[in-house]
């Protein structure tokens, strides 16, 4: 067992625990932030999709002494200036109004597998948003109205 | 949950020798092989575990002496965005693009490609073209392995228990030229039903020279198809050669049935990938 330390959703994180867990457990059982899903534990599915250091990493495949010092987000964080607010961040809200959200389960992972499309400046080009979700499985949507809401997002307003 | 084994994440090379050299130890860098197999519990769980993560010793990506040289925790997202690589490797480049998705290329590493030696590793025929060299290091010293001799049986190779991957250079010769393919089930988050890589040098009148065509996902390793290349040196990329190369390629492999494709789809698929490969480099 050892302490480790990291930022998740922009607030500080202390947890002991052996180096080996998964990222994804302590999220869930340590941290008590369960918008993070586990689906297959084998990086097939993503959705327990979070961001490490801003890149979307599959958090079942991150072994937690590799987050010591780092930064997480997780869909609880989406958008910090939202939450304060009491606010949904523009991508869920994009979500609801397209319908993109059914079952949920692969929800929390699309949602963070977006916002690092967004925040590395990508666009509403159809094939680049589906090659930034393209380690996400949906089983419900058929993965249109997913892509709808986030080139919805990702379209500069006039 | 899955087991925790106990894990040592040391900042520097030596640290990590001293570790290994103590006794057997499962380095782990990207983890995008090595925590799927605890999970998953394929195969023995290790006892002590090397986070490789904080060794800056093993990253880089440089120009050297006419060769690119490349750590080995680069990884696929580094290699996809490197300036280096799209202008000296592009092949490379492609078949980090064609590796899992997103999630996969942010984590996995070269390193750990070669590491796992999966006989569907998707830079692997790319490493055996392009005549790369691996460079590995332990306590008793460094050493450079060709690419060609690594990969020793399934999922066997040439580093040693107390050694790791240190990095991968890949010549550069004037004129050559490389290509890769792969076929998988879907674009993203498919493991190859077949993986190929051609290269040659081209200077004109005499024909094809140093010609490498090299496949995954056919045998228990990534292998280089001798006879085929035989076929192709000397020759111009015609369609009779394409045709003869093809037949070849075809009688040569011996691919087999698995819960990812059939022995006879590989072998068909192999030969028409080369033969579309040398189509277009032929120009017709």
């Amino acid at each position: 067992m050892s302490a480790y330390r990291f930022l998740v959703n922009g607030s500080p994180a202390q947890v002991d625990v052996p180096g080996m867990r998964r990222l994804l457990d302590v999220l869930r059982e340590e941290l008590g932030l369960t918008g993070t899903k586990e689906g297959c534990g084998e990086g097939e599915c993503g959705a327990c999709s979070v961001l490490l250091d801003g890149q979307v990493v599959d958090a079942c495949l991150v072994p937690v002494c590799q987050v010591e010092g780092r930064i997480v987000r997780t869909v609880e964080g989406l958008s910090l200036a939202a939450r304060e607010r009491g606010d949904l961040d523009t991508l869920q809200e994009a979500f609801l109004d397209h319908g993109a959200a059914q079952c949920g389960i692969c929800t929390p992972g699309m949602l963070m597998a977006a916002r690092a499309y967004l925040d590395a400046g990508g666009g509403p080009d159809d094939g680049a948003i589906r090659e930034a979700i393209a380690g996400n499985l949906c089983r419900c949507t058929g993965y249109t109205k997913i892509v709808d809401a986030i080139a919805a997002v990702a379209t500069p307003l006039d | 949950m899955p087991a925790e084994p106990s894990i040592d994440t040391p900042r520097h090379l030596f640290e990590a020798y001293e570790r290994l050299a103590a006794g057997p130890t499962r380095p782990i860098a990207g983890g995008t092989d090595v925590m799927v197999a605890i999970t998953g519990e394929l195969g023995p769980i290790p006892k002590r575990m090397l986070d490789l993560s904080r060794i800056e010793e093993l990253r880089g990506i440089s120009l050297e002496d006419g060769s690119l040289v490349l750590g080995a925790r680069t990884t696929y997202t580094e290699i996809r965005r490197s300036a280096l690589c799209r202008e000296h490797l592009p092949a490379l480049v492609e078949a980090a693009a064609t590796i899992g998705a997103a999630q996969i290329q942010n984590r996995g590493t070269l390193g750990g490609n070669i590491a796992n030696a999966s006989p569907a590793g998707d830079t692997l025929p790319i490493l055996l073209a392009a005549d790369a060299v691996i460079l590995v290091g332990g306590q008793r010293g460094e050493r450079e392995v060709p690419a060609d001799d690594f990969f020793i049986s399934y999922r066997k190779t040439a580093l040693a228990p107390d050694e790791l991957i240190l990095h991968v250079r890949f010549p550069l010769p004037r004129g050559r030229e490389l290509r890769f393919r792969k076929v998988g089930t879907r674009r993203a988050q498919a493991i190859s039903k077949v993986v190929m890589a051609l290269a040659w040098e081209d200077f004109g009148s005499t024909g094809w020279t140093n010609v490498r065509v090299a496949l995954g996902s056919v045998a228990a390793t990534p292998i280089r198809a001798h006879a085929t290349e035989a076929v192709l040196d000397g020759a111009h990329p015609t369609p009779e050669v394409a045709d003869r190369a093809a037949e070849t390629l075809a009688g040569e492999l011996q691919p087999i049935d698995d819960v990812r494709s059939t022995a006879d789809y590989r072998r068909m698929v192999s030969a028409r990938i080369l033969h579309r490969l040398l189509r277009d480099a032929g120009g017709w």
